[in-house]
This record gives structure tokens, sequence and C-alpha cells, in this order.
């Protein structure tokens, strides 16, 4: 199946959840759905018969625009051979996510990721830190807003 | 006699230990020899590239994404090469092309002969080891000749090469595909099949083939589950789809499909299968070509994003890279195989004993330097 008929079949199931369907080249197309859904709506993808989204290939977290944050799902179906690219979008006031590691795994570690460098909080995580980065770093690296701290445990940050 | 009192102790292993290849700190909870549950803890070689990228031009990247997989510079070139290439749409020379193949290739074989070799030592085998790096330098070797580096090479450009090949490349590397063919039987004999080994590795660490999919692994770890699944078969770039070549995957042999005995075969059998893409490689390349050619003089993609996706020696690496039409990349992310590979260590290592958590980590192949980023 291609985006745009996999667009139209995730609207007839979840028509509040599903904001936008966006496609204008050379962007791959990419749903774009809400963030207190997504789980609900990345486990329809991976068990729905004719869609079967088994792998999670990619999460990524982005600095959207000045006051957005955005993570992006790239989906492919090892049964099917076919990719879909997700979008959710939040704002940097209230950047909350609801976790996807219960259907892929994957996100457990990718998730833990974009929130140690982005900020992005996913609801539900089990297992919920900062992953690259030392406990106590102060702020999200990723952002373009960001300023490193002057101090780090008594050491001299910037050099 | 009263049950005596039995309690769980936590153990820290690395990250300044010789079998966690690098950096790596594994926090187990053991009942005696026994580990119960398995925390990796990564972070150690953290630099933030992605910050870094983002302060450079697309062509000042390379040298970045070198650094990643240390062991695979190429073939982290070549994919992000792929990247930016297929978000500008720059058409690269076939004789380009051809030479991008040969190089991922032999770093494929570079890199899985280091994963070899300090595979045996992880479970008690030195001699391999050096057998390994004897064939590991004939690579390096040719690399050097071709682009003057050993293992950070900043080759593979966006839109061509950084220099041409020598005159006598060619046969230089018809040479090493001769004399590196035997050698692999050599080190079937020596190490493969020995006794010992498949008592140390076989039926330990068994990722099962659904698992393996839901955890994201990718490459040699996946294909040791059974999952028959390749990019450059699967989803091919470059000029893959070219080549007549075998996916290997592994089949349980000495013991369960998916344990560590068949990741380590799939990458012994995987150097046979690159030696056979090189041989035709070489056989197919045109002779004339300009090598920069297709070089971009500035580098400015369209506004847009991407997630291109090639197949390094460790799995599945992919760069979602967004552009603003501006020099600099607004952002760069990478999806290294060895962290996803390593995110389902947990699941394939629940009940075994801490001798045997040193060869599951072995077997998945880890390089710290593409984790951490």
């Amino acid at each position: 199946m291609n985006s745009n008929e996999i667009y139209n079949l995730l609207k007839s199931f979840f028509p509040d959840a599903v904001i936008d369907y966006k496609d204008d080249k050379p962007v791959e197309p990419y749903i774009i759905v809400s963030a207190k859904e997504i789980d609900k709506i990345c486990l329809f993808l991976r068990d729905e018969e004719n869609l079967q989204f088994d792998y999670l290939s990619c999460l990524s977290s982005v600095d959207f625009d000045n006051d957005n944050l955005a993570a992006v799902y790239n989906l492919y179906s090892f049964v099917h051979n076919h990719k879909l690219n997700i979008k959710v979008i939040v704002p940097k006031s209230d950047p909350v996510i609801k976790t996807v590691s219960s259907v892929w795994n994957t996100a457990n570690w990718h998730e833990r990721e974009a929130y140690d460098l982005m900020g992005i909080i996913f609801d539900e995580h089990p297992d919920f830190r900062r992953i690259l980065l030392p406990d106590d770093w102060e702020g999200y690296p990723l952002r373009k807003d960001y300023k490193v701290q002057e101090f780090y445990n008594g050491m001299k940050v910037p050099y | 006699m009263a049950e005596l009192k039995t309690e769980t102790i936590t153990l820290n292993m690395g990250p300044q230990h010789p079998s966690t290849h690098g950096v790596l700190r594994l926090e187990l909870v053991l009942d005696g020899e026994i580990v119960l549950e398995v925390k990796p803890v990564i972070g150690y070689l953290h630099r933030c590239f992605e910050k870094h990228a983002e302060a450079m031009t697309y062509p000042q990247v390379v040298p970045y994404v070198d650094r990643m997989d240390y062991l695979a510079s190429m073939n982290n070139e070549l994919g992000y090469a792929v990247a930016v290439e297929r978000l500008c749409g720059v058409k690269v020379p076939e004789k380009v092309e051809y030479i991008r193949v040969i190089m991922a290739e032999l770093n494929r074989i570079a890199s899985h002969l280091v994963a070899l070799g300090t595979y045996g030592l992880d479970a008690g085998a030195f001699t391999p080891f050096l057998y390994c790096f004897i064939d590991r330098e004939k690579i390096l070797e040719i690399f050097e000749i071709t682009c003057g580096a050993r293992l950070l090479y900043n080759y593979i450009w966006v839109g061509g090469l950084s220099h041409d090949i020598t005159p006598n490349f060619k046969e230089k590397v018809l040479e090493f595909v001769k004399v590196f063919r035997p050698r692999i039987k050599e080190l079937n004999d020596l190490l493969s099949f020995n006794k010992i080994f498949i008592e140390r590795t076989a039926n330990v660490g068994v990722l099962p083939p659904e698992v393996a999919i839901n955890a994201g692994t990718s490459g040699p770890t996946l294909r040791g589950s059974g999952v028959n699944f390749d990019l450059r078969k699967n989803d091919p770039y470059s000029i893959y789809d070219r080549f007549d070549f075998k996916v290997i995957v592994g089949n349980g042999e000495m013991g369960t499909v998916g344990d560590s005995w068949d990741r380590y075969m799939v990458r012994v059998w995987e150097m046979e299968e690159s030696c056979k893409i090189i041989e035709q490689a070489i056989e197919q390349m045109p002779a004339e070509g300009n090598v920069q050619e297709a070089v971009p003089k500035r580098i400015k993609p369209p506004v847009g994003e991407i997630y291109a996706r090639t197949e390094t020696p460790r799995g599945e690496l992919g760069f979602y890279i967004i552009s603003d039409g501006t020099n600099y990349p607004i952002r760069v992310k990478a999806r290294g195989p060895a962290f996803c590979n390593l995110s389902a260590l947990p699941l394939m290592s629940k009940g075994c004993m801490i001798a045997d958590l040193v060869v599951i980590l072995g077997s998945i192949d880890i390089v710290l330097g593409e984790i951490d980023r």
C-alpha cells in the first residue's frame, strides 16, 4: 500500500487522531498524527493484516520551528515491503508524546535518546532516563536555543 | 538444615573491560554465576556528532561520519553520500559507483575480519586473531595507496571521490581476492568448526526472529536469526542491483537458529559474497571517467528531508537529513545499526552465565564510536 491509501485507512479508523497528510516533493510523504493517540495508531499499524509494519527503522527528534518539537517515525514492513513516515508535532511548552516502546522494542532506546538530546518527554516509557549524557546534565543539546552549561560538577564545560 | 539465604548482587562490567569492545559499561544483576538482568550503560564516547553536523556544510560532515563506525568508514561515507545525493538529485558517474562498491565491500571484509578475530579472542582463541589481521592489513594497504589514509578516509564525497584509483588498483584488488578466498577456508578450519569454539557459542544467546525484528536489529545479527533481509538486495542503493550474490542467513547448523555461532558464521560467509561482488565490479567497471566530475561546487539541497538507509557490516545505517535550502543541514540524525543491536542484548542474555555474556556481546559486533556518536 502506498502512503495515501494508508492515510485514508487510518483516517477511517482514527478520524480525530490522524491530523494531516503531506506529500510535497522532494520530501517523502508523511502523515501527521496526534501525540496522545500515537501508541494506538502504531499498534494498529503493526497488527493490521494488510499493513503489518513490524519494523521501526528510525525514530528521530527534530527542533521543528520556534515553538514546536517533532518526532519522526520511519516504519517498514518485512511482510509487505512498504514504508511509512509518521510525524508527531508537540509544542515546546508541553512536549509530551505517548511511548511506542511497547509496540516496537527499538523505540525504547530511541525515545530515551530523543529525550536526552531534544527534551521530548515520552509518557509511560518503562525506563525513562537519559541515555548518552550524564544523568545530571542540564538542558537538551540538539535544541536550537541550547546554551551549554558553564560548569559541570565543578569542571568548566566550554573550551 | 534451614534454607540458606541467597541474595542477588549487582556487578559492574566495564567500561574498561577488554571484552566490552570499547568503553561500554554493563550493569549486571547476578544470582551467583547466572545473569538475571543486563543494563547496558552507554555514552562514554559521546561527542554529539549530530550537533556538530548542524554547524558544518554538507561536505564537511563526511569526516565526522568516518568517526562513527571507525572500523567501516567507507560504508558510513557511502551511506551519507547516498542520502545527500538523493536529497539534491545528484547523479554520479558510473565509474564512481563501481569504485564505491568495491571500497565498501573491501571495508566490509576488513570489518568482519576484526569482528571474527576479536570474537575468537573473546572465546579464548588467540591465533585466529593474528590470521585475520594479516588479511585486514592487505585491505588497509589498498586503501592507503588509494587515498592516503588507513582508517578514517574522507574518500567518498558527495557526488564523487577524493582521489581516482591508481593504475594498478584492479590487479591489486584481484590479487587480494585470489589470496583471500583460501584464507576463509583456513579460518574455518582454525576457528569456525573447532569443537571447543562450537561448544562455547552454539545454543548461546539465542535471538528468535520475531524478537530480532521487533527489537530493530539489522545486519548479521538479524540474518543470524534466519531473517532473509539485506538492504543491498531488498532496498537497493547505489548499483547493488547489478550484482549477483547470496544473502547469507543463519540456519542453526550447530545448534538453534539465532545463536551466537549463527551470527558468527553469517559474517564468515558474507566475506565470500563480498569477494564475489568485488570481482564482478572490477570486471564491469568502465576504464574512463573523471571521479570528481559530478562533485557540486556548492551543495545546497532543496528544502526537504530524507531518510536513506544503507547496509554497513553491522546492519542498517540510516541518515535522516533535513535541509532548509542553505549550505548547512538543519538536522542530521544517524540511526546506528550497533545502537539498535546492542539494545537487544538484554533480550538475548537473560539467564545466561557471565562467561557466555562475553560471547553474546562479541557476537553482535558493536563499535562504540557509532553507538555513542
